[in-house]
């Protein structure tokens, strides 16, 4: 046990330093800042850089292109990157199919998708939920029914509707849970599809959560036409691998680095606040709720070293990745709840269009702003990726045998 | 010891209540939201002529219907039922109570146009750097001439008057020397900037450069402590607005967990949705005894303890009952689509209006709590 760092470590953090600060495109920053709707390059831009580096996967094995970080390098790398607020990397391709593919996929479907995952080529959407099945997952009902086409080769006729989908309006692939036996167990008669989002039947529309944002949608299938070799694993055993891509999701959601960047923020913020001729960072209300912050993001920060130590021996993420995607949720949310109460009056300005033209402007201090859409769009971290109460349920089953 | 509403105040509430479920929609509201105006004056004319629900609190001297601050509940509560959007509580509960405790001419003359309908009232007090602080203000009277800055004035745009906090002496933070004034809003020498709230009122950041202000402006010289009891009455009003939006947030979850099937039934079957629908009864109940507490006690010597403790719990109910409102409801009570994620948004900016809860827990320790 031993919680300093190496020398290698030390020198491994001085050149990811140095890499972040020679190499990020902070032009993203603004653009986030300023509220302004980011375009699919904006948020390719940061990937580019990385996959050019040979860094765009550090936790994937070397073959498939993973770095051979070690763990506490890659505790750094996510440190690094949250202290220099770097945009978040989307996660459908890198983080959830890559991982699929690389582990269940044929030589084929390896050979195909993870080098243009790699290079942001194609998009990557999630079509999981389903207006009926979400806690609930496996009561899916979009249908997958097999079928020899006129070339004679085997396809899959699907038809059904998926939710939630975030960012499919920029999606080139897509990854689904179909049902492809209704007759057995409701796990049992479920398949992993790889799908091009180009194929005719697939229509795509949006929702729009409350700060104002479009994120999600809904894409509904009609009568697509998928080829067989777009399937991942068994048919009817596409189940293992929903169930391996949530664990994987889950020790990523912990987003300790990025809390910790927020929680700085705040601190800033508040020192700078006035409330009733002081600094707000000296009421010591807000003071304390900033110290539990610290000591909680302490303890999730140590419990998932601890898993990620776990991991690197090769126990591979267990069901004890619930309990970082709870109190990592439960922090993010906290956090921006602070962050609006610190706005005071200024929480409430709105300063994103309503397709009523632009009413954008500067009202208040700039840390004041968005506060509260942001805190509205956070409440969506206790819900996706399986809601806390979901997760409790695993850790009550899987952890402690209830 | 009474908790009865007469027979007049249940009237009041029946009718407000069947004119906002039947003209006041969802659909309608967001109609208006998506204008980009923050109000619908139609609605404002119906709540004048059609139910005379702006001469509430005001004495039938003034053509009002003789009421006070439990008619501002009864009123407030339906507003937060159907998430008004229109400025009741700046107009009628501010502006018409500042009025009320002032009395005499200036009271006669402007109070028959705010149950009119054709005054509003907007409340210019909270400024940039003064946080929840009614004192800390940097806006400054001298001379006749008004200068200085508001922010988030709801209302401002579409008011005829406002009504507004001001230093004539001493310094920034200092309980003496504020006034508080009565102005036309298109007065020369104000400009605005007028933005969307999350709510969907309009609200502005107000700039005062050398606005005349005649005495017949001023409504009180020394207005510190009238505008601590006009807040207050205030802040027991949106209380009651809270009470109204925590019941329906309650009552539309409660549905939702009795419909919504996971699992092969209704998700109100599991234990752990059960209990988060009972403690958010629990939060909404006591939210209720709350402000009926702060609102009976509103014109005694414990008015500012109460208002605070009131504010406090409901501020806290807000939070509780908004955000699980939301997780019960689940991807779906976080759309524009539904209801509830409206009434969420509302709830939080309630968390913080007239102060947060740790703001009205400082300040009941000050009142109450003394070493």
């Amino acid at each position: 046990m031993d919680l300093n760092f190496s020398a290698e470590d030390n020198a491994f953090r001085d050149e990811v330093r140095a890499f972040i600060r020679d190499h990020y495109p902070a032009y993203l920053n603004e653009k986030i800042h300023e509220g302004e709707e980011m375009a699919k390059e904006d948020f390719l831009a940061w990937h580019k850089v990385l996959h050019q580096k040979g860094w765009i996967v550090p936790a994937w094995p070397t073959e498939y292109g993973g770095t051979g970080w070690t763990a506490t390098q890659r505790y750094i790398w996510s440190e690094e990157t949250a202290a220099a607020d770097t945009v978040r990397l989307m996660p459908f391709g890198l983080s959830m199919v890559g991982p699929v593919i690389y582990t269940f996929g044929t030589p084929e479907q390896k050979a195909k998708f993870l080098p243009r995952i790699l290079s942001g080529e194609d998009w990557w959407c999630q079509g999981y939920s389903e207006p009926g099945a979400g806690s609930d997952l496996a009561s899916l009902r979009t249908r997958a029914e097999r079928f020899t086409g006129d070339d004679g080769k085997e396809y899959y006729r699907v038809n059904g509707q998926k939710t939630w989908t975030t960012m499919a309006q920029h999606a080139d692939w897509g990854f689904f849970l179909v049902r492809t036996d209704t007759t057995a167990k409701i796990q049992e008669g479920i398949s992993f599809l790889l799908i091009d989002m180009k194929t005719p039947g697939i229509t795509v529309r949006p929702i729009i959560t409350l700060g104002g944002e479009h994120e999600v949608n809904e894409v509904w299938l009609e009568d697509v036409i998928v080829p067989v070799e777009n399937r991942v694993f068994h048919e009817n055993k596409g189940w293992t691998c929903a169930k391996f891509l949530l664990a994987h999701e889950r020790t990523g959601i912990a987003g300790v680095a990025a809390s910790k960047r927020n929680v700085e923020r705040i601190k800033d913020v508040a020192r700078k606040t006035e409330d009733g001729g002081e600094a707000l960072m000296a009421n010591p209300f807000f003071k304390r709720k900033v110290a539990e912050l610290e000591v909680d993001l302490a303890a999730l920060e140590y419990t998932e070293l601890r898993t990620l130590a776990g991991e690197s021996s090769g126990k591979g993420p267990g069901p004890e990745s619930s309990l970082l995607k709870i109190k990592g949720t439960e922090i993010q949310q906290r956090l921006t709840e602070l962050a609006l109460e610190a706005a005071g009056t200024y929480g409430a300005p709105y300063f994103r269009s309503m397709g009523e033209g632009d009413n954008s402007f500067a009202v208040g201090p700039d840390s004041a702003r968005r506060t509260a859409p942001v805190y509205f769009n956070m409440r969506k971290t206790s819900i996706y990726g399986g809601s806390n109460e979901i997760q409790r349920n695993i850790i009550a089953k899987m952890v402690l045998g209830l | 010891m009474d908790f009865n509403f007469t027979e007049e105040q249940t009237m009041l509430r029946d009718m407000l209540s069947r004119y906002l479920a039947d003209t006041y929609t969802f659909d309608a509201r967001q109609k208006v939201v998506h204008g980009g105006k923050g109000w619908n004056p139609a609605v404002w004319q119906a709540f004048a002529e059609e139910l005379g629900v702006l001469g509430a609190p005001f004495a039938e001297a003034h053509g009002g219907l003789g009421g006070g601050a439990i008619e501002n509940m009864v009123v407030m509560e339906e507003m937060g039922r159907a998430i008004v959007l229109e400025p009741y509580l700046s107009t009628v509960v501010i502006g018409g109570g500042a009025l009320k405790h002032v009395g005499g001419a200036i009271a006669d003359a402007v109070i028959p146009g705010i149950i009119a309908g054709t005054t509003r009232i907007a409340f210019a007090a909270y400024e940039p750097q003064g946080r929840f602080y009614l004192n800390d203000l940097t806006t400054t009277l001298k001379g006749g001439l008004l200068n200085g800055q508001k922010a988030v004035v709801e209302g401002a745009a579409h008011a005829t008057h406002l009504l507004v906090t001001a230093r004539t002496g001493g310094a920034q933070r200092d309980a003496g020397g504020v006034a508080l004034l009565l102005i036309p809003a298109d007065a020369k020498g104000i400009t605005r900037r007028d933005y969307l709230t999350v709510h969907g009122t309009s609200a502005s950041e107000v700039y005062f450069e050398n606005v005349a202000v005649g005495a017949e402006h001023v409504l009180r010289e020394e207005a510190l402590p009238l505008i601590e009891a006009v807040v207050d009455e205030a802040t027991a009003a949106v209380c009651a607005e809270a009470c109204g939006v925590l019941k329906v947030l309650h009552a539309t979850t409660l549905d939702y967990a009795k419909q919504r099937k996971q699992f092969g039934k209704a998700i109100g079957d599991f234990q752990v949705i059960q209990h988060r629908l009972v403690d958010m009864f629990m939060e909404v109940e006591q939210a209720v005894s709350m402000t009926m507490m702060a609102t009976l006690k509103v014109d005694t010597a414990e008015r500012s303890a109460a208002v605070s403790m009131a504010k406090a719990k409901v501020g806290k109910a807000a939070k509780f009952v908004g955000q699980n409102a939301v997780q019960v409801h689940g991807g779906i009570g976080i759309t524009q689509e539904l209801a509830v994620g409206h009434y969420f948004k509302r709830a939080t900016l309630i968390e913080n209006l007239f102060g947060s809860v740790d703001f009205h827990l400082s300040r009941y320790e000050g009142i109450a709590l003394a070493a």
